[in-house]
């Protein structure tokens, strides 16, 4: 505990690490709303791979995004073992799915170290770092490029 | 609705834009530069000075206008927002704040400190330092701001030209044109004797305002009879005892007339009569045992600047005037000052008496205002009822085989009662958009007045319901529009019938239900676009390469370009190029689109498509592709089974299905959406027969349907985006989301554009 508030004042921060597949990856614990079961999702036509669909959460439509696509990795095929992340940048609320919630961490900035020099398409985009936790990697995703692109910010 | 309803509605935006404007200002203090925030600063300006000019608060205009000019200068980076300049208008959006309470409660401002700083801010719009305040003059000693107490005051005080150097816009017959003027004579010449009841005051309607508007008809003496008039021991203070008779020479005929008296006609007795012309005014003169007084409209404007010409005139009511000084003193306000006319008929006692009434009743209105949020949560909870009522049924139905056991009259009760919650709540947001198409009519006469123009207003589809927010969101840019249509878009009279088109112009506002969303239209039958004009005009502004080529529509869209005026001169109406980009953004906001679309001599056409968020929905629920999608009751004309005999094949893709001896394209639902890759089988499914926005019919073909029900309109929007095809979202009885086919798109779509198109387009504009 004394750790924990040690960290907070220090600029330290709060991150919710999940699974994909054999990675982990973590979001701030701030932008989580909720974290919920899988439901099935009502597919949305003409919308991207990543997007399995909308779900109704409390009278809200929530659009769900496959985590895994969106990074570029394998299309998850969702059982009831799987969750939703509910997750809201600025006004947008949107869930993604995930394998798996491993663990709630308390970082402090300088834990984070910058992603490596690469170009993939990958790291540029969605990766805002990488933490090293007890010998495991964990990235550190941007939320707000995960989320689908609205007509607003086309334009 | 009305006048003092329309103004509360005003006065509420007001409260709105000057909280707006403070908090941009303070931005602005705190060093923020983002030139949106200048711009919602000059908007929210802007709009309080157009409103008031509608309201013909002049005082407000006055000062909003100075304020506004030297915002412009901020805007277009002339002048610095410096600490300095940010304390004058920060002052200043104080002082706006006092006027318009001012205008909403009466009282008066501070006249010393607004023309200080009138005159701080003309001198920081010329680019020199806001003069210091040891400077100032004297303030003059008479107050422009009317007061309620004024009413009292029988003696005729001089026109006030106040001591902003703004002389109070008289409002006479010479404005309308001189060439009005010097066909006067010509002009069918029209008696009418109107007598009205004391009704007409219980109901709230004024003789004045309807005198007032009759004298926009043309030249008219107005004469008031006082016959009936008893003593003052003897008058009952709540009964009309005057009629007026008035000679007025007008080409607009006696419909014309009697339409300004259409929401009293039950209310006074009322006689027109057409006079030869040339012995009109002969005849009136004659008749009467008074000389007709000349009806001086600048009267009617200030409260305070009776003519004093009249008094001397009136010579008989000089002689009552000592016999009854206090009822002489109502007559001379009567003749002169005829905005209190119905005041005039009772004691002054009783007119200030009736001052605090209707003071007290406007404050005692039994309407609150709630939080939006508030409501928003009430109806999402409601939504959450209904559904998990749905799904408590649906399980209790699979359990309990026998059905008659009390959980299930229990359920059904339960059933009722959500229903009716949700209707009420409904009902809450769900409003006609009547009440702003109200306020447009308005609009347009003080528009057309200004600009001499003469404009005909014609609305359609009135009770067309619409969410609350919508409507609220809508005054504003259909404000801004409505002036641009009658401020840009109609041409003089003159040109008009040079055209070959009649000298009056018309703005047709029209509201309807479109699968799913609103669809408010505003055409005009003016000159149309300048196409040229507009392109130069954004060449100018570089928003587009000198060399660039567009297509018409492209051209025509650039209106909707912030800070894009093609007006000549920058006038009290319009023409700061706030106004479409105002539209525009404010369209947006409510995830709506706006199109225009103007055919050169013919007019414009601005189409505003708006989502109905919290709506409901009649739709008919449908399997596609093992989907359940929702289709707008609405659009559907008819189902059927269709036969196999009936469906034909034209061409590689296109089928075509019979329907009564006519051939109708059949579009699959299913491919339209991408569901499935093949197309289905028609004969295995339905058709639904829908009408679309163009007009054509098409059947949809969907493979089974499921019922009807009442659904509740989700956005999409909000977490995700506009998807082609579908135009909104609802959550059904099982907890589930459904989607609702937008059947225009899915007509467009199956007429060659594609969906993925239309989207492409959205992300650009």
């Amino acid at each position: 505990m004394t750790y924990l508030a040690k960290n907070l004042t220090n600029g330290g921060r709060e991150l919710i690490a999940f699974r994909i597949g054999d990675q982990e990856f973590c979001v701030n614990v701030m932008s989580v709303r909720e974290i919920r079961g899988w439901t099935p999702a009502t597919p949305m036509p003409h919308a991207p791979q990543y997007v399995l669909g909308v779900i109704n959460l409390r009278g809200a439509v929530l659009p769900i995004i496959d985590l895994s696509a969106r990074l570029g990795m394998k299309p998850a095929e969702p059982t009831v073992r799987h969750v939703i992340i509910v997750t809201q940048v600025k006004n947008r609320v949107v869930g993604l799915l995930v394998e798996a919630v491993s663990d709630i961490l308390t970082i402090n900035d300088d834990d984070i170290q910058p992603t490596p020099d690469m170009t993939s398409e990958f790291e540029r985009t969605f990766a805002r770092g990488i933490l090293a936790i007890e010998g495991r990697m964990i990235c550190l995703i941007e939320l707000e490029a995960v989320f689908p692109h609205t007509e607003s910010e086309a334009a | 609705m009305d006048m003092n309803e329309i103004k509360e509605i005003f006065f509420q935006e007001c409260e709105e834009q000057l909280a707006e404007l403070e908090s941009g200002l303070l931005r602005l203090n705190d060093g923020d530069r983002d030139p949106e925030t200048v711009n919602a600063v000059f908007r929210a300006v802007h709009s309080i000075k157009g409103g008031a000019g509608a309201f013909g608060l002049d005082d407000l205009v006055s000062f909003a206008h100075v304020f506004e000019t030297t915002l412009d200068c901020v805007r277009s980076n002339k002048l610095e927002p410096t600490q300095e300049v940010l304390k004058v208008m920060l002052k200043s959006a104080d002082v706006l704040a006092d006027l318009t309470n001012v205008a909403r409660d009466g009282g008066s401002v501070d006249q010393a400190r607004s023309a200080q700083l009138i005159r701080e801010l003309e001198a920081l719009a010329k680019g020199e330092a806001p003069p210091a305040a040891s400077a100032s003059e004297p303030v003059a000693p008479k107050a422009a701001v009317a007061k309620p107490a004024a009413v009292a005051k029988a003696a005729p005080v001089e026109p006030v030209v106040n001591e902003h150097g703004f002389a109070p816009v008289a409002f006479s017959f010479d404005d309308f044109g001189g060439d009005e003027d010097d066909a006067v004579g010509d002009l069918p010449a029209y008696d009418i004797v109107f007598k009205p009841k004391s009704e007409l005051y219980t109901k709230g309607n004024e003789a004045t305002l309807l005198l007032r508007d009759l004298s926009r008809l043309g030249e008219m003496s107005i004469h008031c009879n006082m016959d009936s008039l008893p003593p003052l021991d003897q008058m009952d203070p709540e009964t009309a005892y005057f009629s007026w008779k008035v000679s007025i020479k007008t080409d607009k005929g006696e419909d014309a007339i009697r339409s300004v008296f259409e929401f009293a006609e039950w209310d006074c007795e009322l006689d027109v009569t057409a006079v030869e012309t040339g012995e009109a005014s002969d005849a009136a003169t004659d008749d009467l045992p008074m000389q007709p007084v000349p009806f001086d409209l600048s009267a009617l404007d200030g409260d305070l600047d009776v003519p004093l010409g009249v008094v001397e005139e009136e010579e008989q009511i000089a002689a009552a005037q000592e016999a009854a000084a206090e009822t002489a003193s109502n007559v001379v306000q009567m003749a002169g000052n005829a905005s209190r006319a119905a005041a005039s008929e009772k004691s002054v006692a009783a007119a200030a008496a009736q001052n605090n009434a209707q003071q007290a009743s406007s404050a005692a209105a039994p309407t609150i205002r709630v939080d939006l949020d508030r409501v928003d949560r009430l109806i999402n909870l409601v939504g959450e009822l209904v559904i998990n009522q749905a799904m408590l049924s649906q399980s209790v139905i699979e359990n309990d085989s026998n059905g008659v056991s009390s959980i299930n009259m229990g359920l059904e009760e339960l059933q009722q009662l959500t229903r009716e919650i949700q209707d009420s709540v409904m009902a809450i947001r769900a409003q006609p958009v009547k009440p702003v198409f109200q306020r447009m009519a308005r609009t347009v006469r003080e528009i057309a007045d200004i600009t001499g123009k003469s404009v005909r207003l014609v609305t359609e589809g009135e009770n067309t319901e619409v969410d609350k927010t919508v409507i609220d969101k809508l005054a504003e840019p259909l404000t801004h529009m409505i002036r641009n249509a009658v401020d840009h878009g109609l041409e003089m009279p003159e040109k008009r019938l040079a055209a070959g088109k009649s000298a009056e112009g018309t703005v047709k506002l029209t509201a309807k239900h479109r699968s799913g969303r609103i669809v408010i239209e505003l055409s005009d039958d003016g000159a149309g676009i300048n196409r040229e004009k507009v392109r130069q005009k954004a060449i100018d502004n570089d928003l587009i390469a000198a060399d660039a080529n567009l297509s018409d529509e492209e051209i025509d869209n650039l209106i909707f370009h912030a800070g894009f005026s093609t007006a000549d001169k920058v006038s009290d109406l319009s023409g700061r190029g706030v106004g479409m980009d105002v539209v525009k953004r404010s369209i947006q906001a409510l995830g709506g689109r706006i199109n225009i679309s103007s055919k050169p001599g013919h007019g414009s056409v601005f189409t505003m498509s708006l989502p109905l968020t919290l709506a409901v929905l009649d739709g008919m629920v449908v399997t596609v592709a093992g989907q359940t999608l929702v289709v707008p009751l609405t659009a559907i004309v008819e189902t059927l089974q269709p036969d196999a005999a009936a469906i034909h094949s034209f061409g590689a893709t296109q089928r075509l299905i019979s329907i009564r001896n006519s051939f109708c394209p059949l579009v699959d639902v299913g491919r339209i959406l991408n569901f499935r890759a093949t197309q289905a089988n028609p004969v295995e499914g339905v058709a639904l027969l829908v009408e679309s926005e163009g007009g054509g019919q098409r059947a949809l073909m969907v493979d089974a349907i499921q019922g009807q029900r009442q659904v509740v309109i989700k956005s999409l929007e909000a977490n995700y985006t506009h998807v082609p095809g579908i135009a909104a979202a609802t959550i059904l009885g099982d907890g589930r989301v459904a989607l609702i086919l937008d059947v225009d798109a899915v007509v467009s779509a199956s007429r060659g554009q594609s969906l993925q198109l239309e989207s492409s387009l959205a992300a650009v504009g």
